[in-house]
């Protein structure tokens, strides 16, 4: 789905990933760890196409990232649901606005959906606060309306940057759980994450691999974990 | 071409979501309606005097381009014949249609205004006139008159070049420098709008940000601002428009000894011309907001 092949990342001249590979298949649960800026938001934006790697090729469903227009990379945003570092919302609008945004933006927003919607929200456990702003949301369903809004175009791939990063542990396990559930219906999953009892977690109930970027390279964690 | 069609189909269509996704700001979209406003009600002024200054030049031109004067001051007993001898000349002359001798009263009737009615014009060495009507391709003035000099030595002829010139001259410039007005309140407002959008795509880099993130293209996002700018300049320039109409309407007319002031209003289809300034503010915001977006648009990672 998405591929990562002696990839190089520099922001101004200072290389913060070089000679990296990295490859998602179908399917497949993985959780990207490290320490705080080691590179996993860098890594996860060269993965949905908001970076272009400065040296080395990123494959995005089978197609080169350098060769790919602005409009290329809007539409394969809509297979990808990416669930931002801060969440990102559109803080005018209500939640089940927010949460609909990806149909409202690719012109697929038609009147059947609501009870889609609906679903969607009561999965996340939101329906009660759909009319409120995001605001007005604490840490944890803000996280959980990110989550909803990533996946209500059914992507192949949930690309989550620190999904628990200011969500509690219960709250961080529902998470995780919603995530499980996507991967057991058939969707890639990659997490970032440095949150080590997550993984852990995790680990006991999905076939997951550990990436663990150091030092500006990405490592297969040890059994550890 | 066909992102700006897309557009294009989009504005008038309306996409209720689409407006939606960029917040409301009501500041700046005052400030917008208010100088295009502005703008419109000036443009309406400008285009005003350009037609009236292009009325003018080409009335002046009419009324006078086709028709000449010869004048024959001669002593009392060769005035008959030197005017018959001139009228025979001036019918052989090419590009003279007629000729005619103003008859007494007629030539009374001239000088009325300035020596009033009862002047004794027959008794009074006044000088014969002759009225010259041209046809289409003129006559050449200058071999006319030095004929004239040889066979009728009392004839001068007037072709009213010398006034003519100047005054139509003038009314060109003037024409000119109102279209010039126009295309810089045209200008103004690009440069308005341009501003605009670029402080609202400023403002509005999160949101833009976010609808890059779950898979907006620059069309569409682009639209957003494109189709609220565009509305703006409109509706602003409307009421600009409606407001200096009403303004020129409102100015004292003249009637029939209209002057070059009284005459500021717009006549017969001259009515359509303001009507255009609202589509065309609109067009000149819906230019200038789509190359203002792309450029930040196509910045943007």
């Amino acid at each position: 789905m998405i591929e990562l092949e002696n990839v190089a990342y520099s922001y101004g001249g200072a290389e913060l990933l070089s000679d990296l590979s990295l490859q998602l298949a179908p399917g497949s649960f993985h959780f990207l760890t490290g320490p705080s800026g080691a590179g996993k938001t860098t890594l996860m934006k060269l993965c949905y196409g908001a970076l272009r790697p400065t040296a080395g090729q990123a494959r995005i469903f089978g197609r080169d990232v350098r060769q790919m227009g602005r409009d290329d990379i809007a539409m394969c945003r809509r297979r990808i649901g990416v669930v931002h570092q801060d969440c990102a919302f559109l803080d005018h609008l209500p939640v089940h606005e927010n949460v609909a945004l990806p149909l409202t933006v690719s012109g697929q927003a038609v009147a059947g959906q609501h009870e889609n919607l609906r679903e969607l929200l009561a999965w996340v456990g939101l329906t009660e606060r759909a009319t409120a702003l995001p605001p007005e949301l604490s840490g944890g369903e803000r996280q959980r309306a990110a989550l909803a809004r990533a996946v209500i175009m059914s992507p192949e791939v949930i690309l989550a940057d620190e999904p628990t990063g200011n969500v509690d542990w219960d709250m961080s396990q529902r998470l995780l759980q919603l995530l499980i559930e996507l991967n057991r219906m058939g969707k890639t999953i990659l997490i970032a994450t440095h949150d080590l009892s997550l993984i852990r977690a995790a680990k006991s109930q999905v076939q997951a691999r550990v990436l663990r970027i150091a030092s500006r390279r990405i490592t297969a964690a040890g059994a550890d974990l | 071409m066909i992102p700006a069609l897309d557009t294009l189909r989009a504005l008038g269509r309306g996409d209720k979501a689409a407006d939606r996704v960029v917040p409301p700001t009501g500041y700046t979209a005052r400030l917008t309606l208010f100088a295009a406003g502005a703008m419109a009600f000036l443009a309406v002024f400008a285009l005003a005097l350009s037609l009236a200054a292009g009325r003018l030049a080409s009335s002046w031109g009419d009324e006078l381009a086709r028709a000449s004067t010869v004048r024959i001051s001669a002593p009392e007993g060769q005035m008959a014949a030197q005017t018959a001898a001139a009228l025979r000349l001036l019918e052989q002359t090419p590009g003279i249609a007629s000729a005619r001798a103003l008859s007494d009263a007629e030539q009374q009737a001239l000088l009325a205004p300035w020596f009033g009615p009862d002047l004794p014009v027959d008794q009074l060495p006044v000088p014969q006139l002759i009225e010259v009507q041209e046809t289409a391709q003129g006559y050449d003035s200058a071999g006319l008159r030095l004929r004239l000099q040889a066979e009728v030595p009392g004839a001068v002829l007037d072709d009213h070049a010398r006034w003519r010139r100047p005054l139509a001259q003038a009314a060109g410039r003037l024409n000119l420098l109102a279209l010039v007005s126009a295309g810089l309140i045209a200008a103004a407002v690009a440069a308005m709008v341009t501003l605009a959008a670029n402080a609202a795509l400023a403002a509005n880099a999160q949101v833009i940000a976010v609808l890059r993130l779950v898979g907006a293209t620059d069309n569409y996002i682009a639209r957003a601002f494109v189709r609220r700018f565009t509305l703006r300049a409109f509706f602003g320039a409307a009421a600009g428009t409606a407001l200096g109409i009403v303004a020129v309407l409102l100015m004292p007319s003249g009637g029939e000894t209209a002057g070059f002031l009284t005459g500021l209003a717009f006549r017969g289809w001259h009515w359509v011309v303001p009507a255009l300034i609202p589509p065309l503010a609109g067009a000149v915001a819906f230019a200038a907001t789509a190359v203002a977006a792309r450029r930040v648009l196509g910045g943007l990672s």
